[in-house]
């Protein structure tokens, strides 16, 4: 057969087309090619990206040192939480991850596999304010990896000038933040929304309400939720509020360049804060509010989970005990050699030195006896209701009586129809 | 060989063969589109009518209570009619002021290439990248903010652009990014319109004694550019609707987004990729969305005379 110069183009041109088709559909994931030593099968396992120095060369090395499985590590920058649930509606997502969760619908949607039997003997020994948000249905769905705090920094020199003490009650902490606001420095910085986020819960455990009572009801349908939470709108109406900066509530750069007086903020930012200030600072609860309140500090943790879609299940789970449980040694490294967190054992917090003297002590303190755990039962759509309406009380001066009811009718739509739902 | 026979192959063979390069050429990208674009559309409609938390496979049929659950969503509604005000806003400002570069730039006796690249480089500009621009640099809260710093020196105060709520200052930060991003893009649509014009129009109105200005542009310029003038709005107002990159970037932060200035697009990405998954509510919004969106369009389009013969 002859082949004409026509025709050989043609060939040749479809075969470039196949070959630029195959080449686009072929099988790079956009994963990373971070190995450990180890042998057997390959696991995928994510990380968000933790702001401090050093922690993702330690995830690499903890990775790099396992030696049933190879453990590549994805460190994933952006909306993690968006990216996990997304992943986990695929059977191309991670085998192990950490979250901030499981969320219950991840829990009831078969997303995440049962862990329980990875804390035989030790399950005593963990934070059990953190582990009660990773249990549903009698089983544990994710191990804690540290516990993180927030709390109210406050610089003690600015205080001193201004003549105030440290507030204890919330009407101090507006009178406080008023009387520290300047022209140059504002009294208080909790958010760039003003606190609707980042507070959450807070308030409503500081006036000793819950989001969520024991019976699976809402916690604050009380006076006193609204009565506490107008109190956010005089912090806004008396432009004692830091709003806009750079850096939001969870980097403590607005509290050390001196843009503010006090600000709310992780008890990772501890470091940096001691490293700028010296001693020039202390650490406080968020203040109670009212004869039922008490101080209050939310309490939380990553988790490491393992996706109910992994091909490697079994693999998965070895590798998460190997890690978040057996080695205690790596736990009080990642919590404390980068950032600054509680380790979510007991036994290894009791024994970190770092957390014996100064804020760091006082800090493990409030988190001891004033902590709470957002509960398994509060949803998303719970917390986008509540944010909305805080979010309005404080800058609207929207009526927090009307905005508490929306709340509380949402809430509890929101709870009846989870806990309907079979695990 | 016949030569009716060789006829024949003569007429079939180049008309096979054009079939088969049509398919070669547009086949790969018929398949993507079908692949990426209208099965998750068509599945997007089936999962509208699911209680679909966490799955993209869901059992648990609920025919129209998604839609009904959307419909009465505050939060919903209340982006809807905060996007139809933002767009009656937006279109006309971003019209007005696109064909007011274009016709200065299309007056220039020189340099008009350079101008018309100069207006145009803020639209090869990433939304992501303007909005962290505008956020983190110009309008940021603190007294160090390039529009705080200006104002300052008036003695003025510092203005948290983008949490201010009373007076609503974070549309002046959304607007003049969106402004400055899209009015070039606009601008050279606007000129190639105002090109296409014939300069024969211009000498007919002059002997007819048309004043140059407001006169001539109002009876031949602007009538003339009425085909532009209609895909441009049309553009517009489904940009608008479709608002994302840069409400998101600017307001959102890590716990979330505020109930103000949020576009039906935020809401329904919370709704469906937030941490709840609800991708059954998500899907029904996304639908209603689009329907509102197809209405709007018909409805400008037909008010405009889109595809009317011109005069």
């Amino acid at each position: 057969m002859t082949i004409s110069r026509r025709r050989l183009l043609a060939t040749s041109g479809s075969l470039a087309l196949t070959g630029a088709l195959a080449a686009a559909c072929g099988s790079n994931t956009g994963r990373g090619d971070d190995t450990s030593g180890g042998g057997g099968p390959t696991l995928q396992q994510w990380y968000h990206q933790y702001g401090e120095a050093g922690t993702e060369q330690a995830v690499r090395r903890y990775a790099a040192a396992y030696r049933k499985a190879t453990v590549k590590i994805q460190w994933r920058p952006g909306n993690y939480d968006q990216q996990t649930a997304a992943a986990l509606l695929t059977s191309s997502g991670p085998d192990v991850f950490e979250v901030n969760g499981p969320t219950l619908d991840q829990i009831q949607g078969g997303q995440v596999t049962d862990l329980t039997d990875l804390f035989d003997g030790v399950k005593d020994d963990f934070n059990q304010a953190v582990l009660a948000p990773k249990t549903y249905g009698g089983k544990i769905w994710g191990v804690p990896q540290t516990v993180d705090t927030q709390l109210l920094y406050y610089r003690k020199s600015l205080l001193k000038d201004a003549n105030v003490q440290p507030p204890r009650t919330l009407d101090e902490l507006v009178d406080t933040a008023k009387a520290l606001t300047d022209k140059k420095v504002k009294g208080l910085f909790l958010g760039n929304d003003g606190g609707a986020g980042v507070l959450g819960g807070t308030p409503l455990y500081a006036a000793g309400l819950s989001l969520v009572t024991e019976d699976g009801k809402a916690g604050f349908d009380d006076p006193a939720a609204a009565r506490t939470l107008a109190k956010f709108h005089r912090l806004y109406a008396d432009k004692s509020l830091l709003l806009g900066a750079p850096a939001d509530w969870s980097d403590p750069s607005a509290f050390v360049q001196g843009l503010t007086a006090m600000q709310w903020c992780g008890l990772w930012a501890l470091p940096a804060v001691k490293k700028a200030l010296g001693d020039d600072f202390g650490v406080l609860p968020f203040p109670e509010d009212g004869a039922a309140g008490k101080p209050s500090v939310p309490v939380g943790a990553y988790s490491s989970a393992v996706s109910a879609r992994s091909k490697h299940r079994v693999e998965a789970k070895a590798f998460a005990k190997w890690l978040w449980i057996d080695r205690t040694a790596y736990q009080e490294d990642f919590a404390l050699s980068y950032g600054f967190h509680i380790p979510a054992r007991i036994s290894l917090a009791k024994k970190a030195a770092k957390l014996r003297e100064g804020a760091a002590a006082d800090a493990v303190r409030y988190a001891t006896d004033s902590g709470w755990a957002q509960p398994l039962l509060w949803t998303p759509a719970c917390q986008v209701a509540y944010q909305d309406a805080l979010n309005r009380i404080i800058k609207d001066g929207a009526n927090p009586e009307t905005e508490v009811k929306a709340v509380v009718r949402k809430t509890n739509g929101e709870l009846q129809r989870v806990q309907k739902k079979k695990s | 060989m016949s030569s009716s026979g060789y006829r024949r192959r003569s007429r079939e063979g180049p008309v096979r063969n054009r079939t088969l390069w049509f398919w070669v050429f547009v086949g790969p990208f018929a398949a993507g589109l079908a692949l990426f674009t209208y099965v998750p559309l068509l599945w997007s409609l089936y999962l509208s009518f699911f209680d679909a938390h966490n799955t993209v496979s869901p059992t648990h049929f609920v025919g129209l209570g998604n839609y009904t659950s959307m419909l009465s969503d505050g939060a919903f509604t209340s982006s809807l009619w905060t996007f139809a005000v933002f767009s009656l806003f937006i279109v006309p400002a971003t019209y007005v002021l696109s064909l007011a570069l274009a016709l200065m730039v299309n007056r220039l006796r020189f340099a008009q290439s350079f101008f018309r690249s100069v207006f145009f480089l803020p639209a090869a500009c990433s939304y992501v990248v303007a909005s962290m621009i505008w956020k983190l640099s110009v309008f940021n809260g603190v007294r160090f903010g390039l529009a705080n710093t200006v104002l300052g020196w008036f003695g003025a105060d510092q203005t948290a652009w983008l949490s201010t709520t009373h007076p609503p200052w974070y549309w002046l930060v959304i607007v003049t990014l969106r402004l400055w991003l899209q009015a070039g893009f606009y601008m050279v649509l606007f000129l190639a319109g105002l090109q296409r014009i014939a300069p024969q129009l211009y000498e007919a109105a002059a002997v007819d004694g048309a004043r140059p200005g407001w006169q001539v542009f109002r009876h031949i310029t602007f009538p003339q550019l009425r085909a532009t003038s209609v895909a441009v709005v049309l553009l517009l107002v489904i940009n608008a609707f479709q608002a994302f990159d840069e409400f998101y970037n600017l307001l959102s932060d890590s716990r979330g987004y505020p109930p103000y200035a949020r576009p039906p697009l935020v809401y329904l990405y919370y709704t469906a990729l937030g941490q709840g998954q609800n991708l059954g509510l998500g899907s029904a919004g996304a639908v209603i969305l689009a329907l509102i969106i197809a209405v709007v369009t018909i409805v400008q389009a037909r008010w405009f005379g889109l595809g009317r013969r011109e005069d």
